[in-house]
């Protein structure tokens, strides 16, 4: 086996032409990078719900609830409807991914555009949640971890609307196309991610009882 | 195959000097200024140790309060923990896993730029404690209830929180990089298996970083929603846990101890195959022992909590027993590779030394922490605090300057002077076990940590008056080191490209190297290619009968 490193890379810096070739195999670099940072982020929500469930398990069964005055967290009337916006919001933003795979720019832009007023209604909801719940951060350790809990995973829904406005301010230009939407996939991982973090919550604040 | 061809003239915008390195994004620059800063925080942290063992020679309170004393190690032990030991190996990561990898350059370069601009920011707001009514005074560790707004009152704690939450961020960014660095920046022929050691053991740090810092994220968080919002994460008194704080602490706490040693380790194996003249013996077993200490080091968090009564003795005991056992790998590499080797005694094999016996000592009373009866008994003594310094000084500070002295001739094209290194490393070297061995009987007959003043009827006296004694030593030796640098940039000797006769592609390049770092490439054939380059008849000769994937070599 004979390697030429000139095949693989020149460089001749004194004339100012820098030529750089490299081996474009498997997962794109950008991708690896958002996988990484997706994988801290699960130990990082993975220390909140430790926090939680150390709190949650210190009191008997069936002992785990809202401060005294404040009524039970319930799916219904928001929390649920939420959960469906979001869920249908990954779906939406995989079917923009899936139309700038086929090059098709204007399916990925009307996807992206529903995906982010999915996104912001979720933010929405929840504010209008935290304002008639009926306990607050500092009415202990339930109202503590519920509002960490949901408030840094709300963060996260915010950030992805950053992204996708930018996903979006991207593609009114006509930046992405089947060959090169990195971006896209990436924000869609991320988003993903964001989603699933949200299903966990929803199952252990409503339905694990 | 996809070529990015940059129009002539790109890249040559003239910037002024200083604009050039605040806004560099070129690895080597950035592993430079990573060096810079976190030396200027070690001499910062350095001078509060003086400050302690000043205040500790004799009994009596000397110029301190126990307020003052309280933020004086606490901030000592923050700033030698986040600001130096782990920036100033990334510093070295940043500089030379690239280079070692044959890649022009970090798989996310201004992403690169960010995780180091956190670090002045960040370790800025924790020292600015001091100008707004006292530092955080609770120990590096913080442990709940100290840290409870009741108890530390005043920003302090708080700058404390949003300083860490930065620099562990950018640590969290820069491995990141690192792990995709290495996965998809290596040059053709860079096999996983080829790699330097240092690569190596840089990739598993990264990974412990990637999982370990963003559980502390959250406790920090949590913290600083108590101590801000009313929360109640670690107050009992609203159903909150104080344990819980020690949990997570730990939990990031004890990989952090790999991630300050692994690089280190990494460092070391490769200076001494260099001044043995022989390979690294057991490359592979090194590889896995490095993997492994990954591994176990997320199940070994409780034995810091021996004492609290709520964990499982016998399951932490065994496991921090088992981690005992790779370790004792590389160690056992290491003394084969010296075993009949052409020994070289240059500094950075000097240093390199050091590590290996003083490693040791930290290893072995680490064994001695691990079983509970002894535990129990020297839990929060000097044992504890000699053992962390034997581990994070004798380990991980002699492999910081085994590596400044190794590869300043590649960063800069000088050697350091040969003579005032040898100096420094031997006033370092008594003066470090001057100032740390006492700790270990003054640990053992009851010598509590963080204590600013003790009974002169306790008979600490002589150990801690010869401990104080070793530490200025330590200071002391810093002068030779200083000057050495000084001089040497200014009329240092000028050696080549490859002045130790180094295995590893860094050496291919010249010194310094050229934006994009390599004009060619040798032939990566196996994990020593500028060894086989400098013997490329005995190369060529194996490379006909090498047809195993991973090459071979004598």
């Amino acid at each position: 086996m004979t390697v030429d490193a000139r095949t693989s890379q020149s460089a001749d810096i004194g004339t100012g032409h820098v030529e750089v070739e490299r081996r474009e195999a498997g997962m794109p670099t950008p991708l690896v990078g958002m996988l990484l940072f997706i994988a801290s982020e699960v130990m990082f929500f993975g220390g909140l719900f430790a926090a939680y469930f150390n709190a949650r398990a210190s009191v008997g069964p069936g002992e785990w609830h809202p401060p005294a005055g404040a009524h039970e967290l319930e799916m219904l009337p928001i929390a649920l409807p939420l959960t469906l916006v979001l869920v249908a919001s990954s779906f939406t933003m995989q079917f923009g991914v899936w139309a700038i795979r086929r090059g098709d720019q204007g399916a990925m832009r009307t996807w992206t555009a529903v995906t982010l007023i999915l996104g912001i209604a979720f933010l929405i909801g929840q504010l209008y949640d935290y304002s008639i719940l009926g306990f607050g951060i500092s009415d202990g350790v339930f109202g503590t971890t519920f509002y960490t809990l949901t408030g840094f995973h709300g963060a996260h829904v915010f950030g992805g609307t950053v992204g996708l406005t930018i996903l979006l301010a991207r593609a009114m230009q006509g930046q992405f196309s089947a060959r090169n939407h990195v971006a896209v996939e990436a924000v869609s991982m991320y988003w993903h991610f964001v989603d699933v973090v949200w299903i966990a919550l929803f199952t252990t604040l409503y339905i694990l009882k | 195959m996809a070529t990015t061809t940059l129009a002539p003239g790109a890249g040559t915008l003239s910037r002024s000097w200083v604009m050039d390195w605040l806004t560099t994004v070129d690895h080597k620059k950035i592993g430079i200024l990573y060096i810079l800063n976190s030396f200027l925080f070690f001499f910062a942290a350095g001078i509060l140790a003086l400050v302690i063992r000043s205040e500790l020679a004799v009994p009596g309170l000397q110029f301190l309060d126990e307020a003052t004393y309280n933020q004086a190690f606490t901030m000592h032990g923050t700033i030698m923990i986040f600001l130096f030991v782990v920036p100033v190996l990334s510093g070295f990561a940043n500089y030379i896993v690239p280079l070692m990898l044959g890649a022009p350059d970090m798989a996310f370069p201004r992403i690169n730029a960010l995780s180091f601009w956190l670090l002045p920011l960040g370790g800025g707001l924790i020292f600015s404690g001091y100008l707004f009514g006292g530092a955080a005074a609770e120990g590096w560790t913080g442990y709940a209830p100290l840290t409870n707004a009741r108890y530390a009152q005043g920003v302090g704690t708080d700058l404390w929180l949003i300083g860490l939450t930065l620099v562990g961020t950018a640590s969290i960014l820069g491995s990141v990089n690192f792990i995709a660095t290495i996965f998809k920046m290596r040059a053709p022929g860079m096999t996983l298996f080829r790699m330097p050691i240092f690569v190596w053991t840089v990739l598993v740090t990264a990974t412990l970083i990637l999982l370990a810092t963003p559980v502390l994220t959250a406790g920090l968080i949590a913290l600083f929603i108590d101590r801000n919002y009313g929360g109640s994460f670690f107050d009992p008194a609203t159903g909150g846990n104080p344990i819980l704080w020690q949990h997570i602490f730990w939990f990031f706490g004890h990989p952090e101890v790999y991630i300050v040693i692994l690089p280190a380790m990494g460092v070391v194996s490769e200076i001494l195959p260099v001044f043995a003249r022989k390979p690294l013996f057991g490359y592979r077993a090194f590889v896995f022992a490095t993997i492994g200490i990954g591994l176990l080091s997320f199940s070994v968090w409780a034995h810091h909590m021996f004492t609290t009564g709520q964990v499982l003795l016998l399951f932490f005991a065994f496991m921090t027993a088992l981690i005992g056992v790779p370790t004792g790998v590389k160690m056992f590499n290491w003394m084969a590779t010296l075993w009949r080797g052409s020994l070289v005694f240059t500094t950075p094999m000097l240093f390199a030394l050091g590590f290996i016996s003083m490693f040791l000592i930290g290893g072995i009373s680490g064994v001695m922490l691990a079983s509970p009866p002894v535990d129990f008994h020297v839990q929060d003594t000097y044992f504890v605090v000699a053992h962390l310094h034997y581990v994070f000084f004798g380990g991980s500070v002699f492999g910081v300057f085994a590596a400044t002295y190794f590869w300043f001739p590649k960063m800069t094209g000088r050697r350091l002077n040969e003579g005032l290194g040898k100096i420094h490393f031997w006033i370092h070297f008594i003066g470090f076990n001057l100032a740390f061995f006492p700790m270990h009987p003054l640990g053992i007959s009851g010598m509590p940590r963080r204590i600013a003043d003790y009974s002169p009827d306790a008979g600490f006296t002589f150990w801690n008056i010869v401990s104080t004694v070793g530490a200025f030593m330590i200071a002391i030796s810093v002068l030779p080191f200083l000057v050495n640098v000084i001089a040497t940039l200014i009329n240092g000797e000028r050696v080549g490209d490859d002045p130790w006769e180094g295995n590893t592609l860094e050496w291919a390049t010249t010194s310094p190297p050229p934006p994009y770092n390599f004009d060619r490439l040798p032939p990566i054939r196996s994990e020593r290619p500028v060894f086989d380059l400098r013997h490329k008849h005995d190369a060529e000769h194996l490379a006909a009968d090498a047809s195993a994937p991973e090459g071979g070599h004598a």
